[in-house]
């Protein structure tokens, strides 16, 4: 293209992003608006959560509560097995994020990687498996889980993941195709074989990709409600979703105040990790998106 | 690469000289691919293609858990057909989906527009706009119902302040119920919002700037560049959207369980019963089939009517 031409393209006045000052103050208006409505309930829940039970049906609602109730957070763990609740929501999750990512990278590593017949067709498959509801296999797997009496045990949450998550093995997958293939020719040439080439060069290169596989599991294990459902049983070994869903049953009235302060106590982990990691979050969903 | 090699006829030659080895190599690096796949192969067996045809077979039989199943034909099927309660949840879960998914997919390309404008303090608004969604489940459909609580709810108390009149029963009326959930929804809209805006981003500037010169308004380039440009997304988001809402139960199981009057009786939840509370395995993996149907055909039809409308910048399908 002609150099004089091109520059018309560039030039500042044809700019599309720019804005005139009445226009960038009616987005400033409507993404604060949003923005107060999207941090508005969080706000609600903390003041909601530090009140007392007479303070909450009070009318005008008050913002800050006076005093607050601290003791809130210490009453939760006194009335429900809170303690363990976290503490099996947090092992559960750990076990399931490594295996699940673990066998997702090993199985996308071979789609990205190595050749073989019916290579397209399987990865057809992988890639449709992420349609079938779980619904559908839920009820097989309930009933081979109770044969194998594992019923009331994380077996049937935690067994499962070893086989990896198409959704994962998709999104590492497009990560390992980037990596340039001159590495695998080196490990050859110097007598290695795919096992060498996997854990020495392509372990250690995706971490970042291993990091984004990682936290979106994560998310999606911490508040899993219907696997545990499922499968357990004892109080003590519930994790904090199913907790927190049955945490009202032993009040007659619902203690909103309590039940707010749990809440917050459940929602505070992956929130932080979010702010830390957002990075690595937003773009496992951004990839997750490009193949449409 | 096949077709390169069968144009360099030199190539070829030196190819079936040495077979053999090639061969050597080739089984070697299928041998570690199955390797490799192995987890997800088994798992596939054990955990989704097994248990898929065992769902089948017992949707066609009649069994409790305890006694061995038995063979009923079509009995569960034609049950369903008869079934009111079915109809209501298929209803509801119906509604649910037809609110859900416009609304979806049109506020979160609005605000993923709005994300994309080069206004200051944009990442700041794009993190926090994401932040409900990392979070949504359990407990945030607590806060909802809190929120949405008819008497001492801080929404109505709002409405009440600034309008003077009673807001509506949200998830205690059987009208306001659905609606109610859909609201709830519209306020996690974080993953649709990022594919959005991550498609947005990738859009050539260049076209936006030739119409502009030619005199098109902002309206005029969005609906006949923007949108073309992005239609695959949009589909993309849309199948996402349908699938996740037809499959609504956390929220539902938290704040309604099913009710007002069967109001907010959701497909899921009726499963889930049929399973878990009644042990008939046999009708619930019925329920479950005609689901996965109903997804599938809904899915399938919308690839179908996109066909003439999604634009393909690149074709690149065979």
């Amino acid at each position: 293209m002609n150099r004089g031409f091109s520059s018309i393209w560039t030039r500042k006045t044809y700019r599309v992003g720019d804005l005139s000052p009445l226009e960038k103050g009616i987005v400033y208006l409507i993404l604060t608006g949003c923005l107060f409505i999207f941090a508005f309930p969080l706000v609600w829940m903390i003041s909601t959560s530090l009140k007392t039970l007479g303070e909450i049906h009070q009318f005008p609602q008050t913002w800050i509560p006076s005093p607050p109730q601290w003791v809130n957070f210490k009453q939760v763990f006194q009335d429900a097995p809170f303690g363990n609740y976290l503490s099996n929501t947090v092992g559960y999750t750990l076990v399931t994020v490594f295996s699940t990512v673990f066998a997702s990278s090993m199985v996308a590593f071979a789609f990205a990687r190595l050749r073989a017949r019916g290579k397209t067709a399987l990865f057809a498959i992988v890639l449709s498996t992420m349609m079938i509801p779980y619904e559908v296999v839920m009820i097989p797997q309930y009933l081979i889980f109770s044969k194998l009496e594992w019923l009331d045990t994380y077996l049937p949450l935690i067994i499962p993941s070893f086989a990896g998550s198409a959704f994962l093995i998709f999104l590492l997958r497009q990560f390992y195709l980037g990596i340039s293939r001159e590495l695998d020719e080196a490990v050859k040439i110097d007598g290695g074989g795919y096992f060498i080439l996997y854990f020495r060069m392509i372990l250690p290169l995706s971490v970042p990709a291993m990091v984004t596989a990682a936290i979106l599991e994560f998310m999606y294990r911490w508040k899993d409600l219907m696997g545990p459902l499922i499968y357990l049983s004892t109080q003590t070994k519930y994790p904090l979703s199913l907790g927190l869903a049955n945490f009202t049953a032993a009040y007659g009235q619902t203690p909103w105040n309590l039940l707010m302060a749990a809440s917050l106590m459940a929602v505070i982990p992956p929130l932080i990790l979010f702010f830390l990691l957002q990075k690595y979050f937003i773009r496992g969903i951004v990839i997750s998106g490009s193949k449409g | 690469m096949p077709a390169n090699q069968a144009t360099n006829p030199l190539k070829t030659i030196k190819n079936t000289r040495m077979t053999g080895k090639i061969g050597a190599e080739q089984r070697r690096e299928e041998r570690a691919f199955w390797l490799f796949i192995s987890p997800w192969a088994i798992g596939f067996i054990c955990f989704v293609g097994g248990p898929m045809v065992a769902s089948l077979v017992l949707s066609f039989t009649s069994y409790n858990v305890i006694d061995p199943p038995q063979w009923v034909g079509l009995d569960n099927y034609l049950g369903l057909a008869k079934d009111n309660l079915f109809y209501q949840s298929l209803k509801v879960t119906g509604l649910y989906v037809l609110l859900a998914v416009p609304f979806t997919i049109l506020v979160s390309l609005l605000l993923a527009i709005l994300l994309n404008l080069k206004v200051r303090g944009q990442p700041f608004f794009r993190t926090f706009f994401y932040a409900p969604t990392v979070v949504s489940g359990v407990s945030i459909a607590f806060l909802w119902s809190w929120l949405l609580n008819p008497d001492f709810g801080v929404v109505n108390s709002v409405i009440y302040d600034l309008f003077g009149v009673r807001g509506p029963g949200w998830f205690t009326s059987t009208s306001w119920v659905v609606p109610s959930f859909v609201l709830m929804r519209l306020t996690a809209l974080g993953s649709t919002i990022i594919i959005f805006l991550a498609s947005l981003q990738s859009l050539p500037d260049e076209l936006s700037e030739a119409a502009s010169i030619d005199g098109a308004g902002r309206l005029v380039r969005f609906f006949k560049i923007t949108v073309p440009l992005i239609s695959p997304v949009i589909l993309f988001n849309t199948i996402v959207t349908l699938i996740n809402s037809f499959q609504i139960f956390t929220e539902a199981y938290v704040i309604t369980k099913g009710g007002p009057e069967w109001g907010s009786y959701f497909y899921i939840l009726y499963l889930f019963d049929t399973a878990f509370a009644q042990f008939r395995m046999g009708y619930a993996s019925a329920q479950a089939w005609i689901l996965f149907v109903i997804i599938f055909v809904l899915t399938m039809l919308s690839l179908w009517v996109s066909r003439k409308m999604v634009h393909y910048e690149y074709d690149n399908r065979p």
